[in-house]
């Protein structure tokens, strides 16, 4: 024991008790003791037990009717279709409109350059019910004072505004997600792609692209998992029956019956499931996708792959 | 693949001025190298050398002067055009470029690394440009690496690969940049044997950039002393490295060797 970790730890080392004396323990210092000895992952099972014990007893309490649940999920879970179709699409609409509004913004153009930053300035400085709203509602005017064809071409049925509103807004957000990534790759592989003779879009599209991507992948799925949430918004324009999504089946159904705790129980577990499914496929993606920067069975730090940036290269 | 005039001269460099925001860096440059000839570029840090070889495929911007690879001229400052671009892509093409940290695609293995040019630039079948793939790996050493990520490579591998890379244009000129310099002093003999390979047995136009003197005094055909982005001296390197001419590449030898 030397002098300079007793004065420099934090940890006051106790002197040790005579032989036969025993320290007293506090009622709190053995609780502290008797936990440090269960295995983490059975406390943290313990703990989510709790939890879903103290929300059954409160179901009960709120004469919680699962005989309807079972009845009805079979209709709210119809939904889930809808759900992924405008998710999926508009996942699809808002990573094209990343992509191009980072290629935009890393651009030298003007033009687009300007177009860029409007887009991500309105769609990320508004509320996304108020976009999905002028999308839906507004458009159409627009489209009637321009006249024909405009009124027929900007009328949109609800799944089309909704899935271009929540694409737009998205893909906005997901802008930074793909300028990020673009400009992770390093430098010396744009230049080694030019000094093989390749025009921009092949740079992109054959090096830089498939680089950036493992830097993307993971930021977006949180973004889709978010916009299957997301799509529960539309609802508030008015689904017609047969394309409604979950969170409007519940919503319809729990009101009907007034048994809304049960119905938008079961839409929220619906969500959760989903959420969870794809998050796992996503965990699945980054591995696969770490392929190339995997020496044997150790993973390698991202940060080590680059290369060192252009103005610390010697002349 | 080359299907314009002036076959005599694999490289003209004719008043090459570079200044990075009011800081020259090359200052009037005028170099030509013939087909087959290997001009090792030397000098201090700083000195230009670099950029030197950068502005040959337009990596970097000229501020004037004229690069003519080929046959192909290109006039150097302004506007980058769409004519422009073109023609710097078909010098590009026609320049094999190997860099001091190798860049090779992290994503690709060493064949598909190998193969990448010629498909997606040249428009080569996969099956073509995979059988030359192949040739070039047995040529640099490596053809059981074919199917090895960079990140399984040790940097000479890698350089080799990266070598392979570039010799997989076909091109008329090769620019080494500093090609051993990131390399732990063990790895810098494999990669210099093949460069060695390429000048004698291919006969490949090369412009390299190198602290290597020993490689300058056994391969080169002329060096070339750059000092504070000028010229300052050339020659062959039996005249250059045992009676060089200038203070500063006497300086600059003695520093080296």
């Amino acid at each position: 024991m030397t002098p300079s970790r007793e004065s420099g730890g934090e940890h006051v080392v106790q002197p040790p008790l005579p032989p036969g004396q025993h320290h007293k323990r506090s009622r709190r210092e053995g609780l502290e003791l008797y936990s440090a000895r269960v295995p983490f992952r059975l406390k943290l099972v313990a703990v989510w037990v709790a939890i879903l014990g103290v929300l059954v007893a409160l179901f009960v309490a709120a004469d919680f009717d699962t005989g309807w649940m079972r009845e009805n999920a079979g209709f709210i879970a119809r939904g889930i279709t809808w759900t992924m179709i405008i998710a999926v699409l508009a996942i699809a609409l808002a990573c094209v409109l990343a992509l191009l509004g980072a290629l935009g913004r890393l651009s030298r153009n003007a033009l687009a350059v300007g177009l860029t930053s409007f887009y991500t300035s309105f769609f990320r400085g508004t509320p996304l019910i108020v976009q999905l709203f002028l999308i839906y509602l507004a458009l159409p005017q627009i489209g009637i004072a321009l006249g024909d064809p405009w009124a027929d071409i900007l009328t949109l049925d609800v799944l089309t505004a909704g899935v271009i509103a929540l694409g737009l807004n998205y893909g906005a957000y997901m802008t930074e997600i793909f300028r990020a990534g673009i400009q992770s790759v390093g430098h010396g592989q744009s230049e080694a792609a030019e000094a093989l003779g390749m025009t921009y879009f092949q740079k992109m599209r054959r090096v830089v692209l498939p680089q950036a991507l493992r830097v993307i992948i993971p930021p977006s799925g949180n973004e889709f998992i978010a916009m299957m949430k997301d799509t529960a918004l539309v609802s508030f324009l008015g689904t017609s029956i047969d394309q409604m999504e979950i969170f409007r089946r519940a919503q319809l159904l729990g009101r009907a019956d007034f048994r809304n705790l049960e119905a938008l129980l079961v839409a929220a577990l619906m969500y959760w499931g989903l959420t969870t499914i794809f998050q796992y496929f996503q965990l699945r993606l980054e591995r696969r996708l770490s392929k190339g920067y995997v020496r044997g069975t150790a993973r390698v730090a991202v940060a080590g792959q680059r290369e060192p940036a252009p103005t610390t290269r010697k002349t | 693949m080359n299907h314009v005039s002036d076959e005599s001269r694999a490289l003209r460099v004719e008043g090459l001025w570079k200044s990075f925001g009011g800081h020259e860096v090359l200052k009037d440059v005028n170099l030509e190298v013939d087909p087959g000839q290997v001009v090792v570029i030397f000098g201090r840090s700083g000195s230009g050398k670099s950029t030197l070889l950068r502005c040959i495929n337009f990596l970097e911007e000229p501020s004037e002067g004229t690069i003519e690879v080929a046959g192909i001229r290109i006039v150097g400052g302004g506007h980058r055009t769409r004519a422009k671009r073109e023609r710097i892509r078909q010098v590009r093409i026609r320049t094999g470029m190997v860099f001091q940290d190798f860049n090779l695609f992290p994503h690709r293995t060493a064949l598909q690394n190998i193969t990448e040019g010629p498909v997606t630039v040249l428009g080569k079948s996969a099956r073509d440009a995979t059988a030359t793939a192949r040739e070039l790996l047995a040529l640099v050493g490596l053809p059981e690496k074919a199917d090895q990520y960079p990140i399984q490579l040790s940097g000479g591998q890698q350089q080799r690969i990266a070598i392979a890379r570039a010799l997989a244009m076909n091109p008329k000129v090769m620019l080494f940049d500093e090609p051993t310099s990131a390399l732990d002093p063990e790895l810098i003999g494999e990669v210099l044997a093949v460069m060695r390979r390429l000048a004698t047995e291919l006969h490949m136009t090369m412009l390299v950039v190198t602290h290597e003197m020993g490689f300058a005094r056994e391969v080169a055909s002329r060096m070339v002393f750059v000092h504070e982005g000028q010229i300052i001296e050339e020659g062959p390197p039996s005249e250059v490295l045992s009676e060089p001419q200038r203070p500063e590449t006497r300086r600059f030898l003695e520093a080296v060797l």
